[in-house]
């Protein structure tokens, strides 16, 4: 393979001619749809909690993750109830992969006491550590430095799991980056990192952030990185999938880097206008959901009937959320220590037939 | 009970807590085959192997960060900053990531950072600090800061048992200057303040290597009762030992070997003005080290670290007033 020291110009989508092939031999039919609902969920609840924000009901900003969810739900798909996830700001179905109801979900976004913080922090700054998962600080890349570590505890403890974070193209560019990725690959941990290429980073371009493609990086820390459509949600899964039977073997991380595009502004107040619009076109004709509602269909499947059903699902959950009372302005200064003995993560869902076999 | 060093304190309550629970492990620069820029964990490697006892890169952020990691996973981390200055390089962890995990989303982060802290001995502005008030100022971390032998022992226990992050300051003037009987076995240290010497005409208020620049300059006051407290923890503040001394000393020196705005001391100070007012018979009078880079060279350190001198002229004068 050629891996000419090119500029990254921003990535033009890939050919379309091999959509509609299968990604993995790892997935059944009922897999496939499942990968696809998820993907529906989290655009319905950002949809959603977007007209909740335009209403006024969601206080700050609001974030989503428009046209990257392959990104989210193909890796966190790919990882087994006892692995451990370190979740990004547009990756919201992580979260609803490994099990969070979508009306805790709203109810966080609204700053709801039902909300997955109870109100403590907004937007997918959460996580719910009885299903594994860690939420993410403001500070790009800290969580791979978290993930890191429990690879290495996992390691130290000779347990058969893995850790996985997401991140973004512009966080390449902070000390924790290469601290993470020098130190997972020193230790030759259990740990995947999935880097979310969305060629922005609020408005700043991906030539403008590094000179090098960021997926050549990997191999000067000592261990794979490989380049996946971050559109086609079957093929992150079967990477992800390959990187974390590759950390289970012992064989050390992988740097995972996703080619997707960030569709909508960088929070609900940006207008990116800093992004030309035929780039835009090019993504949208590549629109994730489109592609996988393409190959589900022709598995038989009424795809309309699916989104019939997750418009539902998300009805009631924004009618569970505006039911949610807002916090108790008294409790606003407790819980800053834990008292007591400390819980740490649980287990999450394990949506994946591969592990039920 | 044997008699040890205040550094062979932290040596043997790191040892005998990672023989008692096998979660606890260190990571640190040089802490395995070197056993530590000061010897902390000299012969931990032969006896704990190289996964709990971990070489890491240079890398300060990606100690605390991986140690929180190791945390919320089920593991008890002591990172150890080679000195304590170093932990501005891991400043963004410590107080984004382990400081605001459990208020935001109940998961606790129980790990200690040890800082070898403080100055005296020429380690110029890079190796003498005293980041203290850096980590009161960020909710969620405890602080604390012994100044003997017996509290080393006890309080790095107690950091590591504790369900929170936890700075450990150990003060790098007493490593070999302090010798205390220090019980054997595992035992933990309350966080809360000790009456190092009782009194009832003035007391200074202290913590680390400060307080036995206290106890020293207070001996013979020509005759006055010097109450020396001791801190042990400034996160959190025993407030009620405080306003205690203070209503029996009615006197009262605040010494800090930091750098004086928004010191420990400062906090202290404030909460005596607010909450002990009716209590005072003079102004609160705080020593402190000015807002100054600390200089490498002996005549320049000297002249800016709060030295026994300074202490007793403070107390003679508040004495008098």
């Amino acid at each position: 393979m050629a891996t000419s020291i090119a500029r990254p110009a921003a990535t033009t989508p890939r050919a379309v001619a091999s959509d509609r092939t299968v990604a993995s031999d790892h997935l059944n039919r009922d897999d496939r749809v499942a990968l696809l609902r998820f993907m529906l969920l989290m655009r319905g609840l950002e949809e959603r909690a977007g007209s909740l924000y335009r209403q006024g009901k969601v206080p700050g900003s609001f974030y989503d993750g428009f046209g990257q969810e392959a990104v989210s739900t193909g890796a966190a798909f790919a990882m087994a109830a006892e692995d451990r996830l370190c979740v990004l700001h547009r990756d919201l179905a992580a979260h609803l992969v490994r099990g969070v109801a979508p009306a805790r979900v709203l109810g966080q976004y609204m700053g709801r006491a039902g909300g997955v913080t109870g109100g403590r922090d907004g937007n997918v700054h959460f996580g719910d550590r009885t299903i594994g998962c860690v939420g993410m600080v403001s500070m790009l890349p800290d969580m791979m430095l978290v993930a890191t570590g429990m690879a290495m505890a996992f390691r130290l403890r000779g347990e058969r799991r893995c850790a996985l974070t997401w991140m973004g193209d512009g966080s390449s560019s902070r000390g924790d980056w290469h601290e993470a990725m020098n130190w997972a690959g020193v230790q030759r941990l259990p740990v995947v990192f999935v880097l979310e290429n969305n060629q922005y980073a609020y408005s700043t371009p991906l030539e403008k952030q590094f000179a090098v493609r960021l997926v050549h990086r990997a191999k000067s820390y000592g261990f794979p990185g490989v380049i996946v459509d971050g559109n086609d949600v079957e093929a992150v899964f079967e990477a992800t999938r390959a990187a974390r039977e590759r950390a289970l073997r012992g064989d050390g991380p992988t740097l995972i880097e996703a080619e997707t595009m960030r569709m909508h502004g960088h929070a609900a107040h940006d207008d990116m206008r800093y992004v030309p619009a035929e780039l835009l076109e090019r993504w949208r004709a590549r629109d994730p959901i489109d592609l996988q509602s393409a190959r589900v269909a022709e598995l038989g499947v009424d795809v309309e009937e699916l989104r019939a059903a997750v418009a539902d699902e998300v009805d009631r959950a924004t009618e569970a959320a505006l039911a949610m009372p807002m916090p108790e302005p008294d409790t606003a200064t407790d819980g800053v220590f834990c008292e007591g003995e400390p819980e740490p993560l649980g287990d999450g869902a394990q949506p994946w037939s591969g592990f039920h076999v | 009970m044997s008699e040890v060093t205040y550094l062979q304190a932290i040596s043997d309550g790191l040892r005998e807590e990672m023989r008692a629970d096998e979660r606890v492990l260190c990571l640190g620069e040089d802490i395995g085959e070197f056993g530590g820029a000061f010897k902390v964990t000299d012969g931990f490697l032969e006896e704990f192997g190289e996964r709990r006892v971990m070489d890491t890169p240079l890398a300060e952020s990606g100690i605390v960060g991986t140690a929180i990691g190791a945390a919320v996973v089920g593991m008890r981390p002591v990172c150890e900053m080679q000195f304590a200055d170093f932990i501005a390089c891991g400043f963004d962890q410590l107080v984004n990531v382990a400081g605001k995990m459990h208020y935001r989303q109940g998961l606790a982060v129980p790990m200690t950072v040890r800082l070898p802290s403080g100055g005296g001995f020429s380690g110029g502005p890079f190796h003498s600090q005293n980041p203290e008030a850096w980590f009161m100022h960020a909710p969620g971390i405890k602080v604390v800061a012994p100044a003997t032998a017996e509290d080393a022992k006890g309080l790095l226990i107690a950091a590591i048992r504790d369900p929170n992050p936890v700075c450990f300051l150990d003060h790098k003037h007493l490593y070999r200057r302090v010798k205390g009987e220090v019980a054997d076995g595992t035992y933990e240290t309350p966080m809360t303040a000790r009456v190092a010497r009782p009194g009832e005409d003035l007391v200074v208020i202290a913590y680390g290597a400060m307080v036995h620049t206290a106890l020293e300059a207070t001996e013979d006051l020509g005759g006055a009762r010097v109450e020396v407290l001791d801190l042990r923890s400034l996160v959190p503040l025993d407030e009620a030992a405080i306003l205690d001394s203070v209503r029996r000393c009615s006197k009262v020196v605040v010494l800090d070997e930091a750098n004086r705005t928004c010191a420990a001391g400062a906090e202290v100070a404030s909460l005596i003005a607010e909450h002990g007012f009716e209590d005072l018979d003079g102004p609160v009078v705080r020593l402190s080290t000015p807002d100054v880079p600390i200089p490498f060279s002996p005549p320049l350190e000297q002249a800016i670290l709060p030295s026994v001198d300074r202490v007793k002229e403070a107390c003679n004068e508040l004495l008098a007033y």
